[in-house]
């Protein structure tokens, strides 16, 4: 799995939550509530989906580390290097 | 046809699901509607027997208006037990996996996209999806742009939620919006003409409460999560099982207790406007039920699906808008219900306790109720009793 593929997925997750929000438009460095309207459940359906497609675990206590995309990508670059996939 | 919103006065029936003769079981969902609000399914409230189909497919139908005959069966055949069923928020599978609504789309990329209704109005009319350009949300293909395609240039045409309210529109998601506006304009006058709110709030600290959570949320899987609003919500609920005068209707000049306690949750819809409907018997589910039950709510809302029982039903509202940073909310009571709760953020603050300042979390939360059926003494009580249960939240 590539970054590219991660942000894909990252992307993904974003677009089903807000559909209204073309993904390529939001700016990677910059916070993502500041530029789409997620609420706390929003997100929680965010970390579900990268659980299920990443096979990720992701702590609350990691919340604030993900507050752009490039933070959740990286976040997850680590976690998915760190933890092998069993599938 | 029921009334799925405090103004409504109109539905459009989208869908029958049934036929005559039909058997069908309290909870079925037999029909669906479409409003300003949206498209909503029409569940029965006894089993029974359909008669005939007075309305057909298409139809405006007033609000009390019949839309089928049905035969009750449970005097022929009653339930076992006159148990109470099980809340029908928890919906069965084969309704709840099945999205429908207008907001809906396809999530994969490429993939044609269109909304079930515009599917299904593409299906009626024999309109090739391939050639509707879509004017949705991110080009979705909506009703409107289906009908406009059939039409051929025709200008005017029927738009979902009457002519009083939505005028023939390029733009069918603006129209949806401007008849959404128009349902809560309404809603919220009649509230402040009619209703003399009252208004308390309490800072409830919630560090017992905050730490619970984290630890629980620990040894839960993802999926199993629960949001700190869950844990309001069940506060809330069992709250109001102390105060029977905060929950249920004001009707025809006098109180009439809701018995339950069918929790409206005020749920902010992606494209503006909101629905609140109902967490049925929301003080008995588990927090772990209660936290599925929301979040199964908060999807149908937005994404279509939500049943008219749940719309009705709610016997008071709490509405949540700590996610934005907002300190308090004084909510507008939705008639005919007497009282609404509202949450602000969850905020760390300066707090005093046994003569020491710590930091702690803290809510700020309010009650709005209608001082015709309940007086201050009594939303003080009901908002000290929640301070009370929130503080031991593993008794929740």
């Amino acid at each position: 799995m590539t970054g590219q593929d991660v942000r894909r997925i990252v992307l993904d997750a974003i677009h089903r939550v807000a559909p209204e929000i073309d993904p390529s438009s939001i700016r990677p460095a910059e916070r993502l509530r500041a530029q789409v309207d997620i609420d706390s459940m929003d997100f929680l359906s965010i970390v579900i989906d990268l659980h299920e497609k990443l096979q990720v675990d992701i702590p609350e206590a990691d919340y604030g580390r993900l507050t752009t995309i490039d933070e959740i990508v990286s976040y997850l670059e680590a976690r998915t290097a760190a933890t092998p996939r069993s599938r | 046809m029921p009334s799925l919103g405090a103004d409504m006065a109109f539905g459009t029936l989208v869908a029958w699901h049934v036929k005559p003769g039909d058997h069908v079981r309290r909870g079925d969902v037999v029909a669906e509607v479409e409003t300003q609000k949206g498209v909503f399914d029409i569940d029965v409230r006894q089993d029974a027997v359909i008669g005939e189909l007075t309305a057909e497919v298409g139809a405006r139908v007033k609000v009390g208006a019949p839309l089928a005959t049905l035969t009750p069966t449970t005097e022929v055949a009653p339930p076992p037990t006159p148990a109470p069923t099980p809340p029908p928020s928890v919906a069965p599978p084969a309704v709840t996996t099945v999205a429908k609504g207008v907001h809906d789309i396809e999530p994969a990329a490429g993939r044609l996209r269109a909304s079930p209704l515009a599917r299904r109005v593409a299906a009626d009319l024999g309109v090739d999806l391939t050639t509707v350009a879509g004017t949705g949300e991110a080009g979705v293909i909506t009703r409107g742009d289906v009908e406009r395609a059939a039409a051929q240039g025709v200008a005017v045409l029927p738009v979902a939620g009457g002519p009083e309210v939505a005028p023939a529109s390029p733009a069918e998601p603006a129209a949806r919006a401007n008849a959404m506006r128009l349902a809560i304009a309404a809603a919220v006058t009649r509230s402040k003409r009619e209703i003399p709110h009252y208004y308390l709030t309490q800072d409830i600290e919630l560090g017992a409460a905050m730490a619970w959570l984290h630890a629980a949320n620990e040894s839960r899987p993802v999926t199993d999560r629960i949001l700190p609003a869950a844990l309001l919500l069940k506060g809330v609920a069992v709250a109001l099982t102390k105060f029977p005068s905060l929950n249920g209707f004001h009707l025809a000049g006098e109180f009439q207790p809701g018995g339950a306690v069918h929790l409206g949750v005020a749920i902010a819809l992606r494209d503006g406007g909101l629905v609140a409907p109902a967490i049925h018997d929301a003080d008995r589910l588990s927090l772990g039920d209660l936290m599925r039950s929301l979040t199964d709510l908060v999807r149908r809302a937005r994404g279509g699906g939500l049943r008219a029982s749940e719309i009705t039903d709610p016997t008071v509202t709490v509405t949540n808008l700590g996610d934005d940073g907002v300190q308090a909310v004084l909510a507008v009571i939705t008639p005919p219900q007497v009282a609404v709760v509202g949450f602000g953020a969850i905020h760390e603050r300066p707090w005093a306790e046994h003569g020491l300042i710590g930091v702690r979390p803290v809510v700020t939360a309010s009650l709005a109720a209608d001082h015709r059926v309940s007086d201050g003494r009594v939303g003080s009580q009901f908002l000290a009793e929640l301070a009370r249960l929130l503080a031991t939240p593993e008794a929740l």
